[in-house]
C-alpha cells in the first residue's frame, strides 16, 4: 500500500521541550533576597558578583555620560540602555572570551563587558566615523542599525563555527520590536536547521520606540517564537542579574555542546527613552515610570550584595570613582573630537584599488586645496 | 573542447573549491539537485554538504548568514535562485554585505559572491526574467561583472571568487546552454576590463550579459547593410571600463548601448554620460539606446515584443548613421 505522505511524521518530537516555561526565572526579588530555583543554581563565585555589579555601575554612568555629551551637542543622538544593564551585562558575561557579540545599537553595559573602549563605539553616534573599535580584538562585532538584521550575521558566523569544529558560540542581542523582522525569523530558521550555536538574546523592554507590546506581536511571550523553529524558548526577568547570567550561561553552554540554538527572552524595561531624540512622554505615564523604576537592577544587585556582606562602602566607592574615570576618557574623547580625513571617505570601500574611487578622490582632494573664489576660504 | 556556459562556472566552481576549503556553495536547491540551472551540480558529492549546501527557502538568511561565515573566514559563493528573487535579500546586501567594510573603517573584509541566474528570453513565469544591475551598480561597495561567454563565464567565476571585496556575478540565463569551443582553465587576467569583441568603424555597440551574441548578430545582419559596427563588451559593470568604451567612440563617433533592462537609469544612462563627458567632440549622434521597455517585465508570450533584438538594435543604428 502507498505511504500515506499527509501522516504525521513517525519520531516527531512533541514542542514540550521548547515551550517557555509559564514564569520567567527569577532568582533576586527587587529587595535583593535570593530564592534557589532548582534549575538554575546559582554559579557565579563572590569575585564575579562583583565585577557584575561594577559593570552595570560603569555602564550607568558611562550611559548618563553620552545623554550629557548629546545634550550639549556633542553627539547627534544616543540609544539609552538605562535599565537594562542587567540584561545585557550579566548575559554577556556568561560568555567565554572566544565567544562573539553581535550587538544591535544600545548594547553598551555588553561592550563594557567585552572592554570594547565606549568612546569608539559613540564615534558612531557623534558622526565622525561609523566605528572605531576592532570586531575581531574584542569578538564584538559593529553595532547595527537596521532592526534584527544582525541576527543572520551571528547565525552564520556560528554555522562557521560548527562547519570548523571550533567551540564558540555567538550571540545576538535586538529587541522587541526585533522580533518582528523576517531576519530575525530567517536567522532562527537557518539557527535550527544548521544546528548553528548561536544564542538569540531579545531584551523586551516594553516599547519599540513607541509601539507597545501589544501592539508588536499576538504571541502569548516572545519566547514562543522560538517555538516555530525548533528552538528553546526561554524566559527570564533580565532585570534580575542572577536569573539573565543563569538562563544564558546554560543556553549558552548547550549550543557549545552541540545542543543547538535558543532563544531568551529578558523581560526589562527601557527607562529611558528610545533615543535622545524621543519624547517618551506622549506614549507612557509618569506612573508606569515609577513603577518600572521599583525594579531597577543595579540597585537589586546593590541589595543582594549588601545582604550577602560583599558590598561594603569603600568597595562602592570604588566602583564609583570607576565608573567616574570611564566617563571622564568618554568625555575627553569625544568632546569636540574632529573628524577625520575627508579623503578617508574613499579609503574602504573595497579591499581593490579601483580607478573609478581614485578618480572621485582626487575630485575631493582638489576641492579641498582649491582656492576660494572671491577671497579666503 | 565544446563547454557550455553552465558547465564553464561549474568547472570555475568546482576547481576554487578544490583549491580551497574556505569555498562554500550554498543556496536554494544547489546540494542535492545541483541547482535549478545544474550550475553547482556534482559539487555537493565530490565536496560533501558541509562545502556545498541546501539552504532554507530565505534570501535574506542566505545574504545574511553568507556575510557571518565570510567575518567568520570563509569564502562564501550564494546562489540567488531568480533575478526576481533577489529582492528579499536586498537590505542584507545594500545595508551590510556592501557597506560593512567601510562601516568598520577597513577591518572587515566580505569575499562573498553572489551568483544571480538574470534576465529574460526563457519564457519564465513572473519574476523569472529581471535585470536588476542597476540596482547593485547604484550601491558602493559592490562589484558586479556579467559574463557573455562561457570563457568570462568561467574568469569572472573564479576572479569573483579570488575577489576579497563583495561580486555581484550576474549569470544570464537565457545564454547558460551557449556553447563555445575553449580550453579551460582560462588563466588570462583579468577579465573586469571591457573586450572589443568586433573590430567595427561606423558605430560602437555597447552591451553586456545576454546581449553581447545578440549585439554580435546585429553586427554580422549590419555588414550586409553596408554598416560596420564595433561590439564592446563591458563584462563588468562596477567597475565600469569607460575607458575602452571612450576609445572606441572616438573611431567610430556613434555609440547604441544594449541591455535588457529597462531604460530609465539603466546603465545606458550612466554610458551615455560618461560618453558625453568624455569624447564629446567625437560625437556624430548622440548616445542612443537598445533596452527594454519602461515597463514591468511582460508574461512570456509577450516578451519577445519587449526585449532587445537584432531589430531594435539594427533601427538605432540606422538613426546613429542618419545624423
Amino acid at each position: 500500500m502507498a505511504e500515506d505522505v499527509t501522516a504525521p511524521v513517525e519520531g516527531a518530537r512533541g514542542d514540550a521541550h521548547l515551550l517557555p516555561p509559564a514564569e520567567p526565572v527569577r532568582l533576586l526579588a527587587p529587595d535583593g533576597t535570593l530564592h534557589e530555583h532548582e534549575d538554575y543554581p546559582v554559579e557565579l563565585c563572590d569575585a564575579e558578583l562583583l565585577a557584575i555589579h561594577r559593570a552595570m555601575v560603569i555602564t550607568r554612568r558611562v550611559d548618563r555620560e553620552a545623554i550629557n555629551l548629546q545634550r550639549q551637542g556633542q553627539l547627534g543622538v544616543y540609544a539609552s540602555c538605562l535599565g537594562q544593564e542587567a540584561a545585557q551585562v550579566a548575559s554577556t558575561w556568561a560568555l567565554e572570551a572566544p565567544d562573539w557579540v553581535f550587538p544591535s545599537y544600545r548594547e553598551l553595559g555588553s561592550a563594557i563587558v567585552r572592554e570594547v573602549e565606549p568612546a569608539d563605539l559613540l564615534h558612531l553616534f557623534r558622526g565622525t566615523w561609523l566605528s572605531d573599535h576592532d570586531p575581531y580584538e574584542h569578538r564584538f562585532a559593529l553595532l547595527s542599525i537596521p532592526i534584527g538584521t544582525q541576527a543572520l550575521h551571528a547565525t552564520g558566523f556560528a554555522m562557521g563555527a560548527r562547519f570548523d569544529d571550533n567551540p564558540l558560540v555567538t550571540m545576538v542581542y535586538f529587541g522587541d520590536g526585533g522580533t518582528s523582522e523576517g531576519d530575525t525569523h530567517e536567522a532562527m530558521t537557518f539557527a535550527g536547521v544548521m544546528q548553528a550555536p548561536v544564542v538569540f538574546f531579545v531584551q523586551n523592554n516594553r516599547y519599540a520606540i513607541s509601539v507597545p507590546l501589544t501592539s508588536q506581536t499576538a504571541a502569548p511571550t516572545l519566547a514562543h517564537k522560538a517555538v516555530g523553529y525548533g528552538l528553546p524558548g526561554l524566559r527570564c526577568d533580565g532585570n534580575d542579574p542572577l536569573a539573565t547570567y543563569a538562563v544564558t550561561r546554560r543556553a549558552v553552554q548547550q549550543a557549545r555542546s552541540g545542543g543547538g540554538p535558543a532563544l531568551i527572552e529578558a523581560l526589562t524595561y527601557r527607562m529611558e527613552a528610545h533615543t535622545t531624540s524621543d519624547d517618551p512622554t506622549r506614549y507612557r505615564s509618569q506612573e508606569e515610570l515609577e513603577e518600572a523604576a521599583r525594579t531597577d537592577p543595579i540597585q537589586r544587585m546593590r541589595n543582594h550584595l549588601q545582604r550577602r556582606g560583599l558590598l561594603d562602602e569603600a568597595t562602592e566607592d570604588g566602583f564609583a570613582q570607576e565608573a567616574e574615570e570611564h566617563a571622564r576618557r568618554v568625555r575627553e574623547a569625544i568632546y569636540d573630537a574632529p573628524h577625520g580625513d575627508p579623503l578617508e571617505l574613499f579609503d574602504h570601500v573595497y579591499v581593490a584599488d579601483r580607478a573609478d574611487v581614485a578618480a572621485q578622490r582626487a575630485q575631493l582632494q582638489a576641492e579641498l586645496t582649491a582656492p576660494p573664489e572671491g577671497g579666503d576660504r | 573542447m565544446s563547454v557550455t556556459l553552465a558547465q564553464a562556472i561549474n568547472r570555475a566552481l568546482t576547481e576554487a573549491m578544490a583549491q580551497d576549503d574556505r569555498v562554500l556553495v550554498f543556496g536554494e536547491d544547489v546540494g542535492r539537485l545541483g541547482g535549478v540551472f545544474r550550475v553547482t551540480d556534482g559539487l555537493q558529492a565530490r565536496f560533501g554538504d558541509r562545502r556545498c549546501f541546501d539552504t532554507p527557502l530565505a534570501e535574506s538568511g542566505i545574504i545574511g548568514t553568507a556575510i557571518g561565515l565570510a567575518m567568520y573566514g570563509y569564502r562564501p559563493v550564494a546562489e540567488m535562485q531568480f533575478d526576481g528573487f533577489t529582492y528579499p535579500a536586498f537590505e542584507q546586501i545594500v545595508s551590510h554585505l556592501a557597506k560593512l567594510r567601510n562601516r568598520s573603517r577597513g577591518t572587515l573584509r566580505l569575499p562573498v559572491t553572489v551568483r544571480i541566474p538574470y534576465g529574460g528570453g526563457i519564457g519564465a513565469v513572473e519574476h523569472h526574467s529581471e535585470s536588476p544591475e542597476s540596482y547593485w551598480v547604484h550601491t558602493a561597495g559592490l562589484t558586479v561583472v556579467t559574463p557573455g561567454t562561457p570563457e568570462d563565464g568561467y574568469a569572472l567565476t573564479r576572479e569573483a571568487i579570488a575577489s576579497d571585496d563583495p561580486v555581484i556575478l550576474l549569470e544570464p540565463k537565457r545564454r547558460y546552454w551557449m556553447k563555445s569551443d575553449i580550453e579551460l582553465p582560462v588563466t588570462a587576467p583579468p577579465h573586469t576590463s571591457a573586450l572589443v569583441r568586433r573590430a567595427g568603424e561606423d558605430v560602437t555597440i555597447v552591451c553586456y550579459g545576454p546581449m553581447v551574441r545578440t549585439a554580435l548578430e546585429a553586427a554580422e545582419a549590419a555588414a550586409e547593410e553596408g554598416w560596420s559596427l564595433e561590439v564592446v563588451d563591458l563584462r563588468s559593470l562596477s567597475p565600469l571600463d569607460t575607458d575602452t568604451v571612450v576609445a572606441s567612440v572616438r573611431r567610430t563617433g556613434r555609440a547604441v548601448v544594449v541591455h535588457e533592462a529597462p531604460r530609465t537609469l539603466g546603465m545606458g544612462a550612466e554610458i551615455a554620460a560618461r560618453v558625453q563627458e568624455a569624447a564629446f567632440y567625437h560625437l556624430e549622434a548622440p548616445v542612443l539606446r537598445a533596452t527594454g521597455f519602461d515597463t514591468p517585465y511582460p508574461p512570456a508570450k509577450l516578451e519577445s515584443y519587449w526585449l532587445p533584438d537584432v531589430d531594435r538594435i539594427l533601427d538605432l543604428v540606422e538613426r546613429a548613421m542618419a545624423y
